[in-house]
């Protein structure tokens, strides 16, 4: 069995992000980017996969600008055979929507044929959490969401639990098929040193988008990015008297 | 499309001018519900709709007359269409987006919208996908026809979009938009053509609902969470008690939620539920962007921490610099 992972290079989670005077984006140079969390557990569930012996090779796939290469270094690090980098320039990489990379990695499971495709349930940059329904759309595959725990039941089917509203769902879900990640699906590891190492030697192919005869274009046009308004500064008060007294005034209690 | 339908003229007058200039749009609402019950950001769904075009709404499951008569009072409604498969009873993605498909195809809607809910995200982008569509999810304000702004980067930042999709499937922030009123439309109801339900790649096997006498965290009007401050599962139930004296909703961060203190459906923030109620009181939450991102638009907010640089009393409306398991207990017996 065949396991594809798609991960994103996104700005790190603990950065505070800052945005650009000119209203087009935010700062992106000189900002510590990691991969995106979910797409790491992503991978995580993916090689824990292929060390119980269900998977036999697990492709990292990633796309955008030249920098995303590391991003695909930290996953072969972790345990991905081989990686491909769907290359766009910087400034293009800004403006690719779900939509597009769904269709790029519909062309990548054309002809890499895996029985499983991983994702995160969103990126943390834009928080579309699309992706994976799309990809799972274009190709009418099964699609099992928000995974949190993930079983093989046989040599075609597994059984997926998933995070939904109101509490948790399970179903069974038959091969090829697309699974996105929660949070809650597993504890991703760390990439030792010689990982690390080895993870130089491992095959990355370098693709652009017009190799999968694709033309980049765009359907969300970003007009403007803004500051969030600002709350206005609190009170602090001494005690739990002064606490009912001032909840009282503003009459929510 | 039915042709060219009017405004009845019990629109609020703001919206006079956004209605002359989409009158001729139609747009499709994706009821939510359990089966016995309208999901209410439904109707935050209908209202944001209202400023877009006509509305019909699609109800699928089995059984579900109910739902269907219950949406079609909604104010504006013009007409539901039920879908009643055994294939649709447990909503699963596959087989609602097909039937959004086929109803699409033959009534071709200029929008296919939902709340945003991880049910809307299940199944509006699997359906988009078939329309060669980008969809824009999570939307919190409507500019005009195309333009919608979405927060980005966890809230931080806000993103104005112009969307040129064939189809507009679009997904609103409940806590963005005020629920539509449950009486006053009269909509037709009809049934769904039949999709082609063949697809046999997923099965539903069984569900485990949170149970809870307590309000829903996305309705509440008060909400009470707890973060990894609180200690342990068992310290928890202090956080039940004040939101039982408050009649409010317990919520969590997601620190309380991985150190195993409450389940998964609590979790408040950037990957759990947005919340905006008229009071949200944070006890022991350090206030990361991440928990942050789901609650700073609440009306008032109290944070309870000992830690007094922590990043909640930045966007608290009143600060308690004291430890929650003293202050907790005091502040039930107040009440």
């Amino acid at each position: 069995m065949r396991a594809l992972v798609a991960v994103k290079r996104v700005i790190d989670y603990a950065i505070k992000i800052r945005v650009k005077p000119d209203k087009t984006g935010v700062i992106k140079e000189n900002v510590q980017h990691s991969m995106n969390p979910f797409d790491e557990i992503a991978l995580e569930e993916a090689v824990r996969l292929k060390e119980k012996q269900i998977v036999k090779e697990v492709v990292a796939v990633s796309l955008g600008p030249s920098k995303s290469q590391e991003t695909l270094r930290t996953a072969l690090a972790k345990g991905a055979d081989r990686a491909i980098h769907v290359e766009v320039e910087e400034a293009i990489a800004e403006k690719i929507e779900p939509l597009l990379v769904a269709k790029i990695l519909k062309r990548i499971a054309e002809t890499e044929k895996p029985d499983l495709i991983f994702l995160g349930k969103q990126a943390i940059d834009d928080d579309y959490g699309q992706t994976a329904q799309l990809l799972a759309g274009l190709l009418s595959w099964p699609q099992a969401m928000y995974a949190s725990v993930i079983e093989q039941e046989s040599d075609k089917t597994f059984i997926v639990t998933r995070e939904v509203d109101g509490g948790r769902e399970s179903i069974r879900i038959k091969i090829p098929a697309v699974i996105s990640a929660d949070l809650r699906l597993n504890e991703p590891r760390y990439a030792t040193l010689p990982n690390i190492m080895k993870a130089k030697n491992k095959p990355l192919e370098k693709k652009k988008p017009s190799d999968y005869g694709i033309e980049i274009a765009q359907q969300t046009q970003i007009l403007e990015v803004t500051e969030p308004p600002v709350r206005k500064f609190g009170v602090f008060v001494e005690d739990v008297p002064s606490l009912v007294t001032k909840l009282k005034e503003m009459g929510v209690v | 499309m039915n042709g060219i339908r009017f405004f009845s003229g019990h629109l609020p007058k703001r919206y006079d001018i956004l209605q002359i200039a989409f009158r001729f749009t139609s747009t499709l609402v994706l009821a939510e519900h359990t089966g016995d019950k309208l999901n209410p950001i439904t109707l935050n769904a209908v209202n944001a709709a209202l400023k877009l075009g006509e509305i019909s709404v699609l109800v699928a499951g089995t059984n579900i007359t109910n739902i269907a008569e219950q949406v079609a009072k909604v104010e504006q409604v013009k007409r539901v269409f039920i879908a009643d498969h055994e294939k649709l009873k447990h909503q699963l993605p596959e087989y609602v987006a097909k039937t959004v498909e086929t109803l699409q195809k033959q009534y071709k809607f200029d929008y296919i919208v939902a709340g945003a809910s991880t049910f809307s995200r299940d199944i509006l982008p699997r359906a988009a996908a078939q329309f060669d569509s980008a969809p824009v999810t999570d939307i919190i304000a409507i500019h005009n026809s195309d333009t919608f702004t979405r927060p980005i980067y966890a809230g931080n930042a806000l993103c104005k979009i112009k969307t040129t999709a064939p189809v507009k499937f679009l997904t609103f922030r409940g806590t963005a938009f005020k629920p539509a009123k449950e009486s006053g439309g009269n909509g037709k109801i009809e049934k769904v053509p039949e999709a082609d339900f063949s697809f046999d790649g997923v099965e539903f096997l069984s569900q485990e609902l949170l149970k809870s006498e307590r309000p829903d965290l996305q309705s509440a009007k008060v909400i009470v969470s707890g973060g990894r401050g609180v200690g342990s599962a068992d310290n928890f139930k202090i956080i039940y008690e004040l939101a039982d004296k408050l009649k409010a909703a317990v919520g969590a961060s997601r620190a309380a939620v991985d150190a195993g203190y409450v389940s998964n459906e609590l979790q408040v923030g950037q990957t759990g539920k947005v919340v905006a109620p008229e009071l949200y009181i944070a006890v022991g939450i350090s206030g990361a962007i991440q928990h942050t991102a789901g609650m700073k638009d609440s009306k008032i907010i109290v944070a309870i921490n000992k830690d007094s640089d922590a990043p909640i009393f930045e966007i608290a409306d009143i600060g308690l610099k004291a430890d929650l398991h003293k202050v907790v207990p005091e502040l039930i017996e107040a009440l």
